[in-house]
């Protein structure tokens, strides 16, 4: 039990980068980007394929990004400039992308990574002491890499959404009349967030690939489900006052969306349930707030009446 | 400031819904003129806005702001002139961002988004002083979500958002028209203030007769796509509301202006 604790630890940590890309996406450009599945396993792919092929490990990771990044921008110019509908511009691009990782993997459905330097090997060489208390161990050594970096991010993500150009982008998905009367191009805007969100949702992809030992074509299926019940779950459990609040609740959700999977699978469920698991809590999220609010509304007007 | 020369507009052309919602307008506005604009619904008061501030491109003509050709600018690239406030409370600011945020927003009309800090405590000060303008007491609340703000401050603050950095031409399409008449006559005398204080070039739609009367110096009547009335300072200063519907049937050889929405007092 404390090893699935401690795995799912580490696990939520490396998926919480994809999870903050969702949520650049999703609650700030308010835009659903399908995408996420494709450039997840796009990012594991890309990874895996340069790694197996001698690259430095950190340098193949950069081109994972990259390539996320390049995978969002496609979204982007079908959705602003070819005027097609953002779920399908994401859907299109995804299922592209499926394709396209085959290729990159030299149609291959997938590669082991198991006698490679990784970031993760290298990680672990640094052998930094896991945090144990009570006789029971809480992070490891590789958890509190991963905590510095996922940490990291976010507060690179918090400044970049307080700078003027992040400014511009909030306030696309917030207002996009207003921001386009104030001299922004809510095209390019538009474009911007979704590369920087699909370049974390790469890397993300590629940190886990060089964790699990292997990239898999299909290890992106359902990813923008698991994104987005992280966002919910860290935002109701750990507010969203501000940029700095949510973004840190998001990554928390992630961790605790990973601990539950794992409370799940030692409840003895089977793995291949996960995803509907998943799909109930997205929609359970979404759901109950509606019926919470009719509910409340029902109570004044038997009161009132 | 602004030429508006043969343009015209039309919705939907060749097509059973054909709309002509701008017939060859032609205006001039000197720096620093005020013009009060009104019509009846569907006059294409909203259409000819949407024109000069690039929302829609005109079918013909040319539009010239500052000296600058702007007829095939995108609206984005035309913001760095104009200022615009909605009749929507809601349309011209940013719910679920702060009051200084949305100014930052505003600040930088005109100027490359970057990746300097939006808000910074030089522009805070700043900012401050603006919302003092407004009487509101926003300027204790800058880290205050819009979206909190009641539509009379937020009114206020799009007014103040929309001529923050002095644009060339200041549109306004009754931005009074949502609020309850105690806060229209606020916002009404902040566009006082603020047109008067920076000689803004103004274009002003109003639904009120009044209004269009006391404010500015010059009032347009807009009917069915072309401008029926242009009356000049000397004339509006002398006219009284009635006078005014009077010069609307004339203008139109003898149709009422029958609109139940105009407010005649
Ligand atoms: N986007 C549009 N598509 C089709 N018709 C439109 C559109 N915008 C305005 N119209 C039509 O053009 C005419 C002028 O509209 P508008 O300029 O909004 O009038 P006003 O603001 O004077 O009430 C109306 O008949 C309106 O129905
Ligand atoms: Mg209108």
């Amino acid at each position: 039990m404390n090893f699935a604790i401690v795995s799912a630890i580490e696990q939520g940590l490396l998926f919480a980068i994809m999870v903050l890309g969702v949520y650049l996406t999703f609650r700030i450009l308010d835009f659903p980007d399908l995408t996420v599945d494709g450039s997840f396993a796009l990012g594991g792919a890309i990874a895996a394929t340069l790694i197996i092929d001698g690259m430095n490990p950190f340098l193949a990771t950069l081109i994972a990004m990259a390539g996320g990044a390049i995978a969002g921008t496609f979204t982007g110019l079908l959705t602003t400039k070819g005027k097609i509908n953002g779920l399908l511009a994401g859907i299109l691009v995804m299922i592209s992308l499926y394709s396209i990782n085959l290729r990159i993997m030299g149609k291959k459905s997938n590669l082991p990574l198991l006698r490679e330097e990784t970031l993760y090997s290298k990680t672990q060489a640094l052998s930094i002491p896991d945090i144990t208390f009570g006789g029971i161990t809480w992070l490891t050594g590789e958890a509190i890499i991963f905590l510095v970096m996922v940490l990291l991010i976010k507060f690179l993500i918090d400044w970049f959404l307080h700078t003027d150009l992040g400014l511009d982008i909030r306030a696309t998905g917030d207002n996009s009349r207003m921001i386009r009367s104030f001299g922004a191009n809510t095209d390019t805007t538009t474009i911007i967030g979704l590369a920087l969100s699909n370049a974390l949702v790469a890397v993300s992809g590629a940190f886990i690939a060089q964790y699990q030992g292997f990239a898999d074509v299909g290890m992106g299926i359902g990813m923008i489900v698991v994104g987005l019940a992280s966002v919910i779950i860290g935002e109701v459990l750990f507010g969203a006052k501000s940029i700095m609040r949510v973004t840190l609740a998001v990554v928390l959700g992630s961790v605790v969306y990973r601990l539950v999977i794992a409370f799940a699978l030692q409840a003895g469920l089977e793995a291949t349930d996960m995803k509907l698991i998943t799909a109930f809590l997205v929609i359970l999220a979404l759901v109950l707030p509606n019926i919470m609010k009719r509910a409340l509304k029902m109570g004044k007007t038997v009161k009132g009446g | 400031m602004l030429t508006i020369s043969n343009v015209n507009k039309t919705f939907n052309e060749g097509t059973v819904n054909e709309k002509i919602a701008l017939r060859n307008i032609n205006l001039h506005l000197a720096p620093g003129d005020f013009v009060t604009v009104i019509g009846s619904n569907g006059a294409g008061k909203s259409t000819l806005m949407n024109a000069i501030s690039g929302g829609y491109i005109p079918d013909t003509g040319t539009i010239k702001i500052a000296e600058q050709m702007v007829t095939k600018w995108n609206e984005h690239n035309r913001a760095s002139l104009i200022g615009r406030v909605f009749q929507d409370p809601m349309a011209g600011t940013a719910p679920n961002m702060t009051i200084e945020e949305n100014l930052a927003i505003a600040y930088s009309r005109g100027k490359k988004r970057r990746l300097g800090l939006g808000v910074t405590s030089k522009k805070r000060a700043l900012f401050q002083e603006r919302l003092r303008m407004l009487d509101q007491g926003l300027e204790n609340r800058l880290k205050t979500k819009v979206g909190f703000l009641s539509g009379g401050q937020r009114q206020a603050l799009s007014l103040l958002m929309a001529t923050f950095t002095n644009p060339k031409i200041l549109l306004l399409d009754e931005h009074t028209a949502a609020l309850d008449p105690k806060r229209a006559a606020l916002i009404v005398d902040l566009t006082l203030k603020v047109v008067n204080e920076n000689k803004l070039t103004t274009l002003m739609v109003t639904h009120n007769m009044e209004q269009a009367l006391n404010m500015g110096n010059r009032l347009l009547m807009l009917h069915d796509g072309s401008i029926i009335l242009d009356i000049p300072q000397e004339k509006k200063s002398q006219m009284t509301t009635n006078d005014l519907l009077r010069a609307f049937e004339e203008a139109r050889g003898g149709e009422k202006l029958t609109e139940d929405r105009y407010i005649l007092a």
